[in-house]
């Protein structure tokens, strides 16, 4: 299946329908994961991938052009040649692999077995996934949320919209869809309860900061969509949206300043309460806010940096 | 057989990725190649996750009543890969936008051809 949809994704001109075919493959990896167990990661596919890389990629396509151009290539012999080479080369590296799924794989001989045996007397928490992110491998984690608040800032520089401008009135284009408009009214504030329940229950299920962060964007940007962009811009301010962007991060660089200063090691949250473990959940649930507030932030105002751009430039037209 | 069963996760990552791979370097499109980097990376997360497979094994979320959990570590690795993937697409993305307000276009040749004629 994934394949195929591969596939057909090469051979499309319409890029509104690679677009769409996008989506279905990352729908369809999430299926996958789940299969393999891995039901954090395919909260997260289904979210980011099927719902807001789609959009995203949709409003770039509003703003630029909506079919490829169709040309005489000068040839597509050569990388084919090349991917046909590399593909069988690393076909030829998979034959010395494990086996999918065999429990004597050098993967599974270390670091793991002693995250699955100790980490409930260590952190305390069901979800190993979650204990792994947040409190083992926290620098890891406070890393990549400065990635995605980079990437966020990138997305401010290249696309911001000055200010004056921002204010001029701009009509949603779905005013008059009646059904949608009810239908998402209804529908938000569950998306919304959703996510905080994933935020905040990450530690026992499948779940946590990212997830929720992504699936609370998705909720203003369903809104921000029927809506329209100033009625989006007044439930969550771009000014706002910028000072939470910072606040997150913050706030997980802040757990490890603290526990700094409360005698530990930078991110070792067992000094953060009198007893280790429950200094390990404070620690923790303070982290997962943090990165659910940068990720939220991040989503939203790339969404709103990408709409505002392309009503201008309509505009401009 | 078994071999073909074992190993056939990973080829199909390989040819997933060798997809992306001809993507990126076959086609014109900048649009194009952002889909086609995306399934690489794709491709990448699918390989990590099939070597966290155990069979028989549980998701690993402790409980009393499982013997045997799936890797951790690399859904770990992925989850937050798939999110940083959608901020740096959305930089790509935002790239792609203002290259086509200064150039009027999104294939790479007709941007070659205008920075030539310059």
């Amino acid at each position: 299946m994934l394949a195929v949809t591969a596939l057909s994704v090469v051979f499309m001109r319409d890029l509104f329908a690679i677009v769409m075919l996008f989506g279905i493959y990352s729908l369809l990896s999430a299926g996958f994961f789940v299969t393999m167990e891995a039901v954090d990661v395919a909260l997260t596919e289904a979210a980011v991938g099927a719902g807001v890389t789609t959009v995203l990629m949709l409003g770039t396509l509003a703003m630029t052009v909506r079919k490829e151009k169709a040309r005489v290539k000068p040839s597509s012999l050569l990388p084919l040649a090349v991917v046909t080479i590399t593909g069988l080369v690393l076909i030829y590296g998979t034959l010395d692999m494990p086996y999918m799924g065999d429990p004597d794989a050098p993967v599974h001989q270390h670091v793991a077995p002693r995250y699955i045996e100790q980490s409930y007397e260590e952190v305390g928490m069901p979800n190993i996934v979650t204990s792994v992110l947040a409190s083992y491998r926290g620098f890891d984690t406070l890393g990549e949320v400065v990635v995605i608040f980079t990437a966020g800032l990138g997305v401010l520089t290249l696309l911001g919209v000055s200010g004056d401008r921002r204010h001029e009135k701009r009509p949603a284009v779905m005013e008059h869809h009646l059904v949608l408009k009810v239908i998402t009214k209804a529908l938000i504030p569950l998306i919304l309860l959703y996510a905080l329940y994933i935020q905040f229950h990450g530690d026992y299920g499948p779940g946590g900061g990212f997830q929720a962060g992504v699936i609370f964007g998705a909720a203003i940007i369903l809104y921000t969509i029927i809506f329209g962009l100033t009625k989006g811009e007044q439930v969550i301010t771009p000014l706002f949206l910028r000072y939470m962007m910072g606040a997150g991060v913050l706030i997980y660089g802040g757990t490890g300043v603290l526990s700094l200063l409360l005698g530990g090691n930078f991110l070792d949250y067992d000094v953060l309460a009198h007893d280790a473990l429950h200094g390990q959940h404070y620690g923790i649930l303070a982290v997962e806010f943090g990165v659910g507030v940068t990720v939220t932030a991040v989503m939203i105002s790339i969404f709103f940096n990408f709409t505002g751009r392309s009503t201008l430039s309509k505009d401009e037209e | 057989m078994d071999t073909t069963l074992g190993l056939y996760n990973y080829w199909i990552v390989i040819f997933l990725m060798m997809v992306g791979f001809y993507v990126v370097i076959a086609q014109g499109n900048l649009i194009k190649k952002v889909v086609g980097l995306n399934i690489f990376q794709t491709s990448v997360f699918i390989l990590y996750i099939t070597m966290g497979k155990v069979s028989g094994g549980a998701a690993p979320i402790l409980d009393d009543s499982v013997t045997a959990y799936s890797n951790p570590l690399p859904h770990v690795l992925i989850l937050t890969a798939i999110v940083v993937g959608v901020a740096t697409t959305a930089l790509a993305l935002a790239l792609i936008v203002r290259i086509k307000e200064e150039y009027g276009s999104v294939e790479e040749d007709e941007i070659h051809d205008q920075d030539n004629s310059l």
